[in-house]
Formats: C-alpha cells, sequence, structure tokens
C-alpha cells in the first residue's frame, strides 16, 4: 500500500527527537511532545482531584464527621472540582488536540510551537499555586468552585493565591485556543476542506472559540471578586449599589460555556470512535457539525438555568428554562446520528468503542436529568441538591472522562508503535463502567430524597445510599490504578503496531507510520491519501 | 525524500526548534503572581511584583527579539505570516471578552440592580423593606452611599469636558497610525517616522491626561475605586483601559524604533499591523467608554 | 496482574451485597424520589418532575433500544458486513429533530404554567420575614414583632462534633432539628420575604417545593398554602453553600390549623407587650408550646 512505503520513507527521513531533560520537555516546540506533556500532567492532576474526592467519599461513607471538619471538607469539594475540571478535563483534551490535529490535517506541527510550550508549562505553575492553598494560614478556598460572594471573600490568605492560579490558567487556556484556531485555520493540507475535516477536529475548533469567548470572562469575575476584596470595590456589595447575583451572572456566562467545553471534543472523540469500529463513515457528517455549532451557540444564551432559585424576574426564568430545553435538541442528533453509525455497520468491541459505547448511554442519561434540571419549577426542589451533583457526573465522568480514556485507548498504538494489553484494558472498563454507576446512581435518589449539596454530615435517612456510592467510589478509584499501569506497559513495550492498528480506521492519522514520526506531515499528504483518509459523502438514502 | 512529493510546496512552513522563552515565560507570570500574592497578603511590600515583572520583560525581549531576527534572515513564509495574523486577531478579541465582562457588571449595576434596590417594578419589596428612602438614580454609589465625601456624596467627571479632548485625542491617533500605515506602504519613510512618533505621543498624551483626571477625581470630586458601584465600574473600567493604551503606546515606539533601524517592507511588516490593530482596538474600546460611562 | 481484580470485584461486590442487607432504618430509608409534599403548588410540581421523568424514561428505552439493537444485530462477531453507503439521509434527519421538539414542547407548556404560579404572591393573607445568618435562622411575624431565632438543636450539634463519638442514629431527628421551629398556619396563603445578613443562604422546604435564596441586600419573594389537613413537623435545609456551617443550619417548619396558629400568635404578642423586662426574652423561649 502506498502509505506504507511514505510511511517507511517518512520514518527514516526525519525522527531526531531532542536528547536530554532541558531539550526534550522543557524547551519543546513540538506538538507531540508537549502533547505528551499535557497528557501526563492531566493525568497527574485526575489522580489528585480524584484522592480529594475520594476523601469527600470517606467523610460521607456513613452519618457523623469522623475525617473531616466541615471546614476541610469545603475545601476539599472545591479544590477537587477545580483540579478536576481545570486540571485534568482540560488539558486532557489539549493534550489530544496537540497529539492529533496536525496528524488528523495533515499539518507537520501546530502553527505557533513555541506559545504552544508556553501554554502548557503556564499550567504546572497555575496549579502550584491552586494546591499551595491548601497550606496557608485560614485554610484553603472553602467557597465551592462556583466562588459565589460573599462567602469567597470571607476566605483568608488563600484568595489571591487561587484567583492568581485562575487568571494563570485561563492565560494558558486562551493561548491553547488561539494555537488550536490558528491550526485549523491555517494548517490545513491541500484538499482538507472544512467539511471535510475529522469531527474530533470539528468539534476542538469549536472548543477553541468557546474558550477564548468565555476564559476571559472568568478572568474578569475573578479580578472584581479581588479588588472588592483588597481595593474597596462594591461590585457584589449591595450596600455599595452592586449585587452578590451579578457575580453568578458573570461567572455563568463562563461557566456554561465550560461545561460544553468539556464535552464538544468528547463528543469528537466518541464521533471519531464509532464509525472505525462500525465499519462505516460517521452518519449524517453534516448533521453533525451543525449540531455542535448549534450547542456551542446556545451555550452562550442558557446561564442563568444555574440560578432558578435566585429571584429572577419571571420573564427571565421563563426565557432561560426554554432557551436551556432546546439544547437537547442538537445534541440528539448527536445520539442519533452516533447510533445511527452503528446501524447496518459491522460493530465490533475492541477496548476504545467499549469505551464510546458507555458514553453513549450514560452521557445521554446526564443528559436526561440536565433536561429535568432545565424545568425551573422542578429546579426550585432539584438545585443544589445531589441530583445535580449526580447529573453532572454522569456528563463529566462516564461523559468526558470516560471520553478521554477511549481516545487514549484508541490512539495510544499509533502514539507508542505497541499494541497495549487488551484483557487488561477490558478490566480497566468493565471495572469502571460498572462502579460509576454504583457511585453516582445512587446520588439521583439522595438529591430527590432531599439531600443538600456541600455538605460534610447528614441526616440518618441518607445514610445507605451515601455507603453504597462511597463504596462504588473507593472501586471507582482502585480501578483507576489499571489504567497508568496499561499505559505504562505499553509505552516500554508489546506487539508491534501496524500503521492502521485497526481494521477500518478512517483518518489521515492512520497513514502515518505507527509510532508516528517526530514531525507529522513535513510532506503535505497526498490527494489519494485524503481520499483515503477522509469519508466520501458518497449516496445516502434519498439518492 | 522530499521532492519525490512534487504537489508539495518546497517552501516550508518554518518550525522553531528549542526555544528557552516560554519557560521563562512562565517561570516570570510565576513570580509576578507570587509577588501579587505576597503583597497584598501583607507578607511583603508593593516591590514584590517587580521581580516578575523584570522577568517578564526580559521574556518579552528575548522572544520577541528572536521572533524579529528570524523573520530578518526571511525564515517565515507567507504562511506564518498568516498565523501571526490569525493569532494577533483572536488575542484581541480575547482582549475585547475581558472588557465585556466589566462593561456587563456596568450595564447590569444601572439598569438591574441599582434600581431593584430602589424598589423598580416586581422589586418593589426591597424599598419598602431594606432600602427606604433610597433614589436609585444613576450615577450611583448605593443605598449606603458607600465612599465618596465625608457625606457619601460625590460628583461625576462631565463627558463633554477632558473626556471629550481625550477622545479626540485617541481618534487622531488612530488617524495618524493609519496614515503612517500608507507612509509604510508607499515606502515614504520620512512620513512613517513622523505619524508613527505623533502616535505614540498622542498616546502617553492621553494617558497623561487621563492620570491628571484621576488626579482630581480623587482630591476634589469624592470619586475614589471604593465610591460604591459607580466608582468602581469607572476605575476598573478607565483604568484597563489606561494600562491597555500605555502598553500599546509603548509597542508603537518600539515599531518606531525599529522603523529607524529600517525594519519592515511595504508588503511584509506583521508587527507594524498587529499594533495597528491592537491600537485600534484600543480606540474603539474607549469609544465604548466615553458613550456608555462618561456621557450616557 | 489480571487474576487479582475478581477479587477485589468480588470484595467489593459482597460488601456492597452486606450494606444493602445492614439496610433497615427508622426513619425513611432507601428512599427513592421527591416528596409531593403539603400544598397544591407542591404537588404541582412533583407532578411536572414524575412527567419529565417518565418522559426520560420512554426515551431512553426507545433510544438506548434502538443502539442495543443496532450492537447486537449488526455485530461483526456474526459476521455483519457493513453498508458503506448508508451516510445520510435527509428524511431521517429532519424526523428526528421534529420529534424532540414536540416532546419538548409538551414539556414546557405545563412547565410554563407552573412557573408562572409560583411566581404570583397576591391576596397573601400573612407575611413572614426570613433571615438567613451564619449559621441559622431568624423568622418574624409581619410586623407583629414576634421573633423567633432557630438553630440546630444541642443533641444534634453535640453528636455532629468531630469525632464526637456519639452515633447520630441515636439522635432523634439528627441534623434536622432545631431549638425554636417556625410556627404556621395551615390553610391560609402566607408570603415569605427572604434575605440574608451576611452571606447567601437558601430556605428550602421540600415539603413546600420552596427554595429561595437568601440574599444580602435584596430580598426574594415566596409563598405557600398548606392544606387544611396536613397540621404537623416538616423538615428542610438551608440549600445554599453559605461557611463551614451549611450543614448544620436546618429549617423546621409546625404546621397548626388556622384556630391553633392565631391563638398562638395572639399570645406571644402578648408576651411581648407585657412589661417585665424578662418577657422580652419569653417569645423566643416560649415558642414550641
Ligand atoms: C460536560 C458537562 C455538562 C453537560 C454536557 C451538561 C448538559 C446539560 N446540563 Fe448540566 N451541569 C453541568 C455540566 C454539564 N451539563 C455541571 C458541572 C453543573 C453543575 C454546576 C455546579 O452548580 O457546580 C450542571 C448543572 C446544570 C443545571 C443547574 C442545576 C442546578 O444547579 O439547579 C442545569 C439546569 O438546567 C443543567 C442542564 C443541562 C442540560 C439541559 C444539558 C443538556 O446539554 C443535555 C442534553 C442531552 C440530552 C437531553 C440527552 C441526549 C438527547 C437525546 C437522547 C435526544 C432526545 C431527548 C429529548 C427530546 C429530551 N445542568
Ligand atoms: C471533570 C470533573 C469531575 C470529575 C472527573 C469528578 C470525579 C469525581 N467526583 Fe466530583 N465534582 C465535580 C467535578 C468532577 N468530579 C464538580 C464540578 C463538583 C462540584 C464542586 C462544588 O460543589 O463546588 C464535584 C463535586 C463532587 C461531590 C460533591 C461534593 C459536595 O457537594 O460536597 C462528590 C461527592 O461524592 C464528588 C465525587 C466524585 C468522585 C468520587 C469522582 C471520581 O470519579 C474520581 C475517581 C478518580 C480517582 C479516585 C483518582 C484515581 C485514584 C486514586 C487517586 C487513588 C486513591 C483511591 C483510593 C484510595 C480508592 N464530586
Ligand atoms: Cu446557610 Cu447554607
Ligand atoms: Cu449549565
Amino acid at each position: 500500500m502506498a502509505n506504507h512505503e511514505h510511511s517507511a520513507a517518512a520514518d527514516h527521513g526525519h525522527d531526531h527527537k531532542p536528547h536530554g531533560f532541558w531539550n526534550r520537555w522543557l524547551t519543546t516546540t513540538n506538538h507531540k511532545d508537549i502533547g505528551t506533556l499535557y497528557l501526563v500532567f492531566s493525568g497527574t492532576m485526575f489522580f489528585i482531584g480524584g484522592s480529594f474526592a475520594m476523601l469527600i467519599r470517606l467523610e460521607l461513607f456513613k452519618p457523623g464527621l469522623q475525617f473531616l471538619d466541615p471546614a476541610l471538607f469545603n475545601t476539599m469539594t472545591t479544590m477537587h472540582a477545580l483540579v478536576m475540571i481545570f486540571g485534568a478535563v482540560m488539558p486532557g483534551f489539549v493534550g489530544l488536540a496537540n497529539w492529533m490535529i496536525p496528524m488528523q490535517i495533515g499539518a507537520p506541527d501546530m502553527a505557533l510551537p513555541r506559545m504552544n510550550n508556553f501554554s502548557f508549562w503556564i499550567l504546572p505553575f497555575a496549579f502550584t499555586l491552586l494546591l499551595s492553598t491548601l497550606f496557608v494560614p485560614g485554610g484553603g478556598p472553602a467557597g465551592g468552585w462556583t466562588m459565589y460572594p460573599p462567602l469567597t471573600l470571607q476566605t483568608g490568605d488563600a484568595l489571591p493565591l487561587m484567583i492568581f492560579a485562575i487568571h494563570l490558567m485561563g492565560a494558558s487556556s486562551i493561548l491553547g485556543a488561539i494555537n488550536v484556531i490558528v491550526t485549523i485555520m491555517n494548517m490545513r493540507a491541500p484538499g482538507m476542506t472544512l467539511l471535510r475535516m475529522p469531527l474530533f477536529v470539528w468539534t476542538w475548533l469549536i472548543t477553541a472559540y468557546l474558550l477564548i469567548a468565555a476564559m476571559p470572562v472568568l478572568a474578569g469575575a475573578v479580578t472584581m471578586m479581588l479588588t472588592d476584596h483588597y481595593f474597596g470595590t462594591s461590585f457584589f456589595n449591595a450596600a455599595g449599589g452592586g449585587d452578590p447575583v451579578m457575580f453568578q451572572h458573570i461567572f455563568w456566562f463562563f461557566g456554561h460555556p465550560e461545561v460544553y467545553i468539556m464535552i464538544l471534543p468528547a463528543f469528537g472523540i466518541v464521533s471519531e470512535i464509532i464509525p472505525s469500529f462500525s465499519g462505516k463513515p460517521l452518519f449524517g457528517y453534516d448533521a453533525m457539525v451543525y449540531a455542535t455549532a448549534s450547542i456551542a451557540f446556545l451555550s452562550f444564551i442558557v446561564w442563568a438555568h444555574h440560578m432558578f432559585t435566585v429571584g429572577m424576574p419571571l420573564s427571565s426564568e421563563l426565557f432561560f428554562m426554554l432557551s436551556t430545553m432546546l439544547i437537547s435538541i442538537p445534541t440528539g442528533v448527536k445520539v442519533f446520528n452516533w447510533a445511527t453509525t452503528m446501524w447496518r455497520g459491522s460493530v465490533s468491541f475492541e477496548p476504545p468503542m467499549l469505551w464510546a459505547i458507555a458514553f453513549l448511554f450514560m452521557f445521554s442519561i446526564g443528559g436526561f436529568s440536565g433536561l429535568m434540571l432545565a424545568i425551573a419549577p422542578a429546579d426550585f426542589q432539584y438545585q443544589d441538591t445531589y441530583f445535580v451533583v449526580a447529573h453532572f457526573h454522569y456528563v463529566l465522568v462516564p461523559g468526558a472522562i470516560f471520553a478521554i480514556m477511549g481516545a487514549v485507548y484508541y490512539w495510544l498504538p499509533k502514539w507508542t508503535g505497541h499494541m497495549y494489553n487488551m484483557k487488561l484494558a477490558k478490566w480497566h472498563f468493565w471495572l469502571s463502567t460498572i462502579f460509576v454507576n454504583v457511585l453516582f446512581f445512587p446520588q439521583h435518589f439522595l438529591g430527590l430524597a432531599g439531600m443538600p449539596r456541600r455538605i460534610p454530615d447528614y441526616a440518618t435517612q441518607f445514610a445507605d445510599w451515601n455507603m453504597v456510592s462511597s463504596i462504588g467510589g473507593f472501586c471507582f478509584g482502585l480501578s483507576q490504578f489499571l489504567f497508568p499501569i496499561l499505559i505504562w506497559q505499553c509505552a516500554h513495550g508489546g506487539v508491534k503496531a501496524t500503521a492502521k492498528v485497526w481494521d477500518k480506521p478512517r483518518g489521515l492519522e492512520w497513514q502515518l507510520p505507527s509510532p508516528a514520526p517526530y514531525h507529522s506531515w513535513i510532506e503535505a499528504p497526498s490527494a489519494a491519501m485524503l481520499d483515503h483518509g477522509v469519508p466520501d459523502h458518497g449516496a445516502g438514502l434519498d439518492h | 525524500m522530499s521532492e519525490t512529493h512534487a504537489h508539495a510546496s518546497t517552501d516550508k512552513y518554518y518550525l522553531p526548534h528549542n526555544s528557552p522563552w516560554p519557560i521563562l515565560g512562565s517561570v516570570a507570570l510565576f513570580t509576578m503572581m507570587l509577588g501579587g500574592v505576597l503583597y497584598l497578603n501583607e507578607w511583603a511590600g508593593g516591590w514584590a511584583i517587580l521581580p516578575g515583572l523584570a522577568l517578564l520583560a526580559t521574556m518579552f525581549f528575548c522572544w520577541f527579539g528572536t521572533v524579529i531576527g528570524e523573520n530578518q534572515h526571511g525564515v517565515y513564509n507567507n504562511q506564518v505570516d498568516r498565523s501571526f495574523r490569525m493569532g494577533m486577531i483572536w488575542f484581541i478579541f480575547s482582549e475585547v471578552m475581558f472588557f465585556a465582562a466589566f462593561f456587563g457588571a456596568l450595564f447590569y449595576a444601572r439598569n438591574f440592580s441599582v434600581p431593584w434596590e430602589g424598589g423598580e417594578g416586581v422589586k418593589v419589596i426591597n424599598k419598602l423593606v431594606l432600602w427606604k428612602n433610597f433614589n436609585p438614580a444613576w450615577p450611583s454609589n448605593g443605598p449606603a452611599h458607600v465612599g465618596g465625601r465625608a457625606d457619601g456624596s460625590f460628583n461625576v467627571i462631565p463627558a463633554f469636558s477632558l473626556p471629550a479632548l481625550n477622545t479626540a485625542i485617541l481618534l487622531t491617533s488612530g488617524l495618524t497610525v493609519t496614515l503612517a500605515h500608507h507612509a509604510l506602504r508607499h515606502s515614504k519613510r520620512g512620513a512613517l517616522t513622523f505619524w508613527l512618533a505623533l502616535t505614540f505621543l498622542l498616546g502617553f498624551t492621553f494617558v497623561g491626561l487621563q492620570a491628571h483626571e484621576y488626579g482630581e477625581a480623587y482630591r476634589e470630586m469624592g470619586l475614589k475605586l471604593s465610591t460604591g458601584i459607580y466608582g468602581s465600574t469607572f476605575f476598573m473600567l478607565t483604568g484597563f483601559h489606561g494600562a491597555h493604551v500605555t502598553i500599546g503606546a509603548i509597542m508603537l515606539m518600539i515599531i518606531w524604533f525599529r522603523v529607524l533601524r529600517g525594519h519592515f517592507t511595504p508588503n511584509h511588516h506583521f508587527a507594524f499591523e498587529a499594533v495597528a490593530w491592537y491600537w485600534h482596538f484600543v480606540d474603539v474600546v474607549w469609544l465604548g467608554l466615553f458613550i456608555f460611562v462618561y456621557w450616557l | 496482574m489480571t487474576n487479582k481484580h475478581p477479587r477485589m470485584f468480588a470484595a467489593a461486590v459482597s460488601a456492597a451485597v452486606l450494606m444493602l442487607a445492614a439496610a433497615p432504618k427508622a426513619d425513611a430509608a432507601w428512599t427513592l424520589n421527591m416528596t409531593p409534599g403539603i400544598s397544591a403548588m407542591s404537588r404541582e410540581i412533583y407532578s411536572l418532575h414524575m412527567l419529565m421523568f417518565w418522559w426520560c424514561v420512554a426515551i431512553a428505552i426507545v433510544v438506548f433500544g434502538f443502539m442495543i439493537y443496532s450492537m447486537v444485530r449488526f455485530r461483526k462477531s456474526k459476521g455483519a458486513v457493513a453498508d458503506e453507503h448508508f451516510l445520510h439521509s435527509n428524511r431521517i434527519e429532519i424526523i428526528w429533530t421534529i420529534i424532540p421538539v414536540l416532546i419538548l414542547i409538551s414539556m414546557a407548556v405545563p412547565a410554563a404554567r407552573v412557573l408562572v404560579q409560583t411566581e404570583d404572591p397576591v391576596a397573601t393573607e400573612l407575611t413572614i420575614h426570613v433571615t438567613g445568618y451564619q449559621w441559622k435562622w431568624g423568622y418574624e411575624y409581619g410586623d407583629t414583632g414576634v421573633k423567633i431565632l432557630s438553630t440546630l438543636d444541642r443533641a444534634s450539634n453535640r453528636a455532629r462534633q468531630l469525632d464526637s463519638g456519639i452515633d447520630p442514629t441515636t439522635v432523634p431527628n439528627y441534623l434536622l432539628d432545631v431549638d425554636h421551629p417556625l410556627i404556621v398556619p395551615a390553610g391560609e396563603k402566607v408570603r415569605v420575604l427572604i434575605t440574608g445578613q451576611d452571606v447567601i443562604h437558601s430556605w428550602w422546604v421540600p415539603a413546600l417545593a420552596i427554595k429561595k435564596d437568601a440574599i444580602p441586600g435584596f430580598i426574594n419573594e415566596a409563598w405557600f398554602d398548606i392544606d387544611p389537613d396536613k397540621t404537623g413537623t416538616y423538615r428542610g435545609q438551608c440549600a445554599e453553600l453559605c461557611g463551614r456551617d451549611h450543614g448544620f443550619m436546618p429549617i423546621v417548619i409546625e404546621v397548626r390549623s388556622k384556630d391553633d396558629f392565631n391563638q398562638w400568635l395572639a399570645q406571644q404578642q402578648q408576651a411581648l407587650k407585657a412589661p417585665a423586662a424578662p418577657a422580652a426574652a419569653a417569645p423566643a423561649a416560649t415558642t414550641g408550646n
């Protein structure tokens, strides 16, 4: 096959990695090395944020306070969320973008390689600041990841540490997003038209726009918080004509797009995996692209669905209820297209596909509870209960996190050049899938039964489901140890992977050898490769 | 192997190799933030942020120095140039969104929080129970008359005094930078240096007048950062804008020095255009400020 | 490596089973669903919740059913060959856009109706001011001057201390009991005006389906009209993170018949009018009986 010859050539052509830690990792401008840095960082943060979650579940294992005093518990909740969102999920997706986007659009590297390195190396410093709050006098931030004033203004010396950490994370995401946009808009191989781009590239393009529109707004919100605390401004102080609720509006104007920032790339990943293991191209490619775009647009006009209980005027509550409900339509379109991709396919169940299928089911469950939350009057009962916690963990853990896992299982052989231990992979999948449900499903019941979120101790009628949830949590957590073990093995040996790795993968990345050469497409891929690589939107039913 | 694929352009996209500047930049930001924390928590004086700033300045100097050097050696093809342009445009867009947050706060305070405290519409109960006899007229420093003079009162800067003049100044500078650009395109170096110099001088004049205005606000008008929501929005908006003007003017100055060094060709001068775009951006933000903060 | 996971798995499962076995508890353990509550409004909201729930179940059955069917029917191991030309169909795309729209409309209409009702506090006879403090609730009956300060009861408070050694299950209504509950009348439309003193709290009584944030500097309105026959005690909790003891500022309302209530209120006002200094402290002390 043509692409194999190319592979050979490419292989021996240019594969000179710089040597030494400093050159290889600290000053690198290579999209693959930076992608690896991002992924390793993300994995580390997943374990740190997870340890916080384990402490939360430990304290909630039974009623009464056994381990954490209430303030520390709130700090754990806050840190858990900040670390998971800004440390685990977002960098995870950026790492995948770094590795895959240049390979998938036929580019030699990201458009702005030095800035790429900058975006990454801001992160470790940002999280040093954030995690150091655990050790400052007065304790870490305990106002929840939503940081509502006036409560968060009561934070001690930790406040500026947290705020500056968020500024840095914002800067990192914005620079990263700019790089993604420029790469996709300016570095595509000849013939790789927008509507031939793989969906992972599409969803990331749209995510990048969400990022540069949303992150600066968060920066503004926390800046106002800073000046309110240290320079006597009155943004969130009613006596001075401000309003604590104003923070919530600004925060959620960022916050809701943020949650789609955490799911759109996941949509992209699933849209890559399902076709590969259904043996046919994605169903309704164009519809998928437009659905993604409309989700992104809608995400900017629904923010106040997080604020149904703050006492907004009726008109606003109606508006935000209806606009929120609308989002289920494009999302539904995506779910249906994924399902129909399997229809009349030849479906096989390798590990990546298992994660993608689990995503399909459990993300939808999370979506359904989301839709219930969108119903303002019902949300009066759900708001700030464990029903909400169950909702967002279903979309975030078996949603975002499972998608990242699936992506790693899908592309790992392409990265390392080895197949991984399939048996271990399936163990990791099944344990995670079983226990993630043991962990989060009972939280629906707890919420409906009236258990508020963000409490370190609870009334005895919530004891049983909490214990089940905690057991699920511990088992889920322990199962996650299989992941680094598997990756380590795969990186250090195993069956040699072919260039295509899977039976019928589509996309340019599969025409590079495994492991992919250090510089992806020094030569733009040939037209033939493109045709083979990207789905031709051939005859559908109507033709 | 490259020649084997005829269709691929031989003029390659320039990929820089290892660079120490990004990591230096991260260290600089970290040091600066740490300094800020030390200062705000009164663990150290204001000087604490200086080391970070110094590092940051060094980083920019070295990084841009490298880029300029590469550019002078002509390693950048048009595609690279396009990357830089797109990058700059989207960076400016993110800045726009940052200002949007503060304009949003102003809008919310004027149209919602202050009127609601005054019992407007469905929120009449606030006036009846909490803030009796509060008149929610804008400008306002809230029902408790936070900040301001001893008696809680304060004045605002009339739009058609200094602010109007500042508007004129910035708009003119927007014009002069365009003239400079024309001069550059038609390789009239003399005109270029003149108009460019005029541009950043106008910029610095603007900043000077703003500083003067702040002084008066603090001394005579009881208008301070702490003067309720009006003072907050006024100083944060104009303050961030002033900071951007300062940065913009400094960048224009650097471009000016590069012009003196003979940099830039009539059809290859991304840095000049980037700074010009940035300048127009601060210009537009100011128009927003003049209309919504000073005038209406 | 792999052979140690069955053990871990088994351990976990058996543990879970044990938990389930060790279930039965005094108070509503294993509760699965929302309370229908004690007012017409709370029942409206409950049925809205159930409507949404059943819609989601129905959709899930259809969508998941379709996914499972395609996975089983078209699995490679059974030699299914992919139909690579089945790539898009405007007809199908349109159908599965329209149907969800219709479903959403059928949800939005009742939702909007109920929402409008919740926002209409007119024709209320009694007004109660609710104020959230870190970490207790203050209540005041209109302008009668009758006040109640409501904090976590002693037993719970002792048991909830870190390593108190007291088994919470031995404490009646652990964390859901207060020293002085809020007394409210049944069969009367009551308006609550909610605000916060220090930070944002949220006044939530599930039985009334009322949750409104208590925001410093602003007042939020809500109203309820409890069924005449639903006298008794109902419990809720603060529903907005408000600092270290957010979990320990419960809300307890004691619903009394209209007459008992008015009698009680009059008695409280008497106590206030009574000159003697100690009387000032009296109301708080005497509330509840
Ligand atoms: C990945 C992140 C993610 C995603 C994708 C979503 C998706 C959605 N979310 Fe979620 N949400 C969060 C993360 C996310 N959310 C987080 C973190 C919070 C809590 C923040 C905090 O307070 O800490 C939250 C909170 C939250 C609230 C506030 C709850 C409260 O505090 O009171 C609401 C209310 O409307 C809501 C709604 C929705 C809706 C309608 C969707 C929709 O996008 C879902 C659409 C999907 C489906 C509907 C399923 C698939 C569709 C079909 C199968 C088609 C057929 C279906 C129909 C026709 C109905 N979410
Ligand atoms: C992407 C985001 C993300 C992810 C992945 C998770 C993952 C998990 N979350 Fe997270 N969570 C949030 C985002 C996320 N969460 C947010 C936004 C909130 C709201 C915060 C707020 O209210 O402000 C929240 C709040 C939240 C709560 C409510 C806290 C409260 O209201 O007080 C709980 C409670 O159970 C919880 C549990 C868990 C658990 C058990 C996991 C598990 O999936 C974690 C599993 C991973 C590991 C366990 C790590 C790997 C293993 C180890 C580190 C070894 C140690 C393990 C053992 C000793 C067994 N989370
Ligand atoms: Cu008061 Cu939470
Ligand atoms: Cu949302």
